[in-house]
């Protein structure tokens, strides 16, 4: 099909707005590091000129003099033991779920959907009140257990959706050749369902990554802060100076990494996000 | 479902109940970790929600009854703040619909990028909803933000100064973090539609427009009903952008934040508790206002993220 000249600009005017609108925030943050101190306010959109003040700043004094790099670590790791632990358990949920047929299965999932439509802060309270009695507040065990709660469903929905698409027979033929179900589900599901487990555990990490409620109420200390909760602690040099320049380089610094990875996995991403529907 | 229907039945009963011995076992260790966090802190909550209970002052605990609720639905805080919830939650998924409809469509349709676009608006739904909030702060400053640099804008224009502004700014950022979600759920929806469907229409003589409103939009019903369903009870729980940008200031205070402010900063266990409970119940008042008044089928929704 051939496109008129008008039919082009149109699109081209459409996707450049849609580029923009995507890439404003991102382009701005990473202006404002990069501008030295003294010409923060000068508003402009593209920096005059480029200092790395700010990065330096944020990484000085090490693990116990900088405000970034514990809560980073912090992050870092909640989230990657988090994600390891959802999968694992939703592995196993989503399996019987799309494989086997056991009473309590629409339960499950109605149960899960309920869960992913919870409001968090109704059990901030009685989480904060809890982990204070049993001393799991503000360590990295108080933070997994809520994420892995809210990651839960997320990740059962996705991987329930994937593992539907797996050829059915495979197991039955391993089955027929004598393996158990346990066997045809380790040997034979498991690799073929890889795709499908990266897929939730980007989706999930990116969940943990991005929490902020949990972390601002169940933690007080950089012994587990993570990083969006510690940028709303960021303080200046001094009383009056603003923490601008520093927080924009740490929000760079924890956005980067996650675009690259967003971009390179895309696709699988879009899949994640799109191909959850299921009907119980 | 296929694979029991294929099984002879003399063989069903101890085969089955071993596949059912096995998914229960399977399923065990994630419903307990989900009910762990959910199921019991609720009922907590509501247990707490039942006592005057101050941390700062613990020996005056004592079981008080529904007082707690009297307080906080009598007190004008909670209905504004109510009321800010839903005005953020109507006019963000409103914008989002509309927009994230486009996107689709963009992504769907365009004669060329469409790659191009849709790994672009993958980018907000990556970055952490703080990182966006300090992002268009900044952006709004009065002293150092590049928006009242654009022409047409005021230079002396002060966004977090009203109550108007600040919160037109929290929507602008809440919008731009989850449209793209939105438009991933559009998508998923746009993509089922049968081309040949388009095409009759064109031989018919119909414009794009009315291409848009007879097919797309009445075909797509289903998935746009449960997209703004999932998003409307995401938008109600709003907490980290007004955090960030406002604390709350010029009255843009929303119910998770009242919530906070009573549990963690006044450490005021019963009251916060009360707030908790009746967050939650609005949520199933939505919910079930959706599924019963629109005849949306949640079980066709999933987790957002």
């Amino acid at each position: 099909m051939r496109h008129g000249t008008r039919e082009y600009s149109l699109w081209t005017i459409a996707i450049v707005l849609v580029l923009l609108f995507a890439l404003i925030p991102v382009l701005w943050l990473i202006s404002v590091s990069l501008k030295p101190p003294s010409e923060i306010i000068d508003q402009r959109f593209i920096p005059a000129s480029v200092s790395l003040d700010n990065y330096k700043s944020l990484f000085e004094g090490g693990l116990d003099g900088s405000p970034f790099l514990r809560p980073l670590i912090n992050s870092i790791a909640i989230a990657l033991i988090t994600t390891v632990i959802a999968i694992t358990l939703a592995s196993f949920t989503a399996y019987a779920i799309a494989r086997l047929e056991f009473p309590g299965k629409r339960l499950i999932l109605a149960g899960a959907l309920a869960i992913a439509m919870f409001p968090p802060i109704s059990t901030v309270g009685p989480l904060f009140d809890m982990w204070r009695a049993i001393g799991i507040y503000d360590t990295y065990l108080g933070l997994i257990i809520p994420y892995l709660t809210f990651a839960l469903p997320l990740a059962i929905y996705v991987l329930v959706a994937f593992f539907r698409e797996i050829p059915w027979d495979l197991e039955q033929a391993a089955q027929v050749d004598g393996a158990t179900p346990w066997q045809a589900f380790r040997k034979v599901i498991l690799p073929l369902a890889a795709p499908g487990v990266f897929t939730a555990a980007i989706l999930v990490f990116i969940f943990c990554w991005n929490d902020f409620v949990f972390s601002i109420s169940l933690t007080s200390s950089d012994a587990s802060r993570t990083v969006p909760a510690a940028l709303a602690f960021f303080t200046g040099e001094s009383t009056f100076t603003e923490p601008t320049g520093s927080i924009a380089a740490a929000a760079v610094v924890v956005t980067i990494p996650i675009i690259v990875f967003v971009l390179v996995f895309q696709r699988r991403i879009v899949s994640g996000l799109t191909a959850g529907a299921v009907k119980g | 479902m296929e694979a029991s229907a294929q099984r002879a039945p003399a063989k069903v009963s101890s085969r089955t109940r071993s596949e059912r011995k096995l998914a229960w076992m399977l399923c065990a260790p994630a419903v307990l970790a989900m009910l762990a966090v959910t199921a019991y802190p609720v009922g907590y909550a509501v247990v707490l929600s039942l006592q005057k209970i101050d941390l700062r002052f613990p020996e005056q605990t004592e079981f008080i009854g529904l007082a707690n609720y009297g307080t906080v639905l009598s007190s004008e805080l909670w209905w504004t703040d109510v009321f800010n919830t839903v005005v953020i939650m109507v006019v963000s998924v409103a914008i989002e619909l509309v927009l994230g409809m486009a996107i689709a469509l963009v992504m769907h349709r365009a004669i060329f990028a469409r790659g191009a676009v849709r790994t672009v608006v993958l980018i907000p739904y990556g970055i952490i909803t703080v990182v966006a909030a300090f992002a268009w702060q900044f952006a709004f400053a009065s002293d150092s933000g590049f928006v009242n640099n654009l022409p047409l804008v005021p230079d002396e224009m002060n966004w977090f100064g009203g109550h108007i502004s600040s919160l037109a700014v929290i929507i602008l950022a809440e919008i731009w973090k989850t449209t793209p979600f939105m438009a991933l759920l559009l998508l998923a929806g746009l993509v089922t539609i049968d081309n040949g469907l388009y095409e009759a229409a064109r031989v018919d003589g119909a414009s794009a427009w009315q291409r848009f409103v007879k097919i797309t939009l009445p075909l797509m019903k289903p998935a746009i009903l449960v997209a703004v369903l999932f998003r409307t009870l995401e938008a109600f729980r709003v907490f980290d952008s007004i955090f960030i940008m406002t604390r709350g200031a010029q009255n843009t205070e929303s119910v998770s934040i009242l919530g906070f402010n009573q549990l963690i900063n006044r450490l005021n266990l019963g009251l916060g508790s009360a707030v908790s409970v009746l967050i939650f119940l609005f949520v199933l008042v939505i919910a079930f206002i959706f599924v019963k008044g629109f005849g949306v089928k949640a079980e066709e929704g999933r987790p957002g993220a």
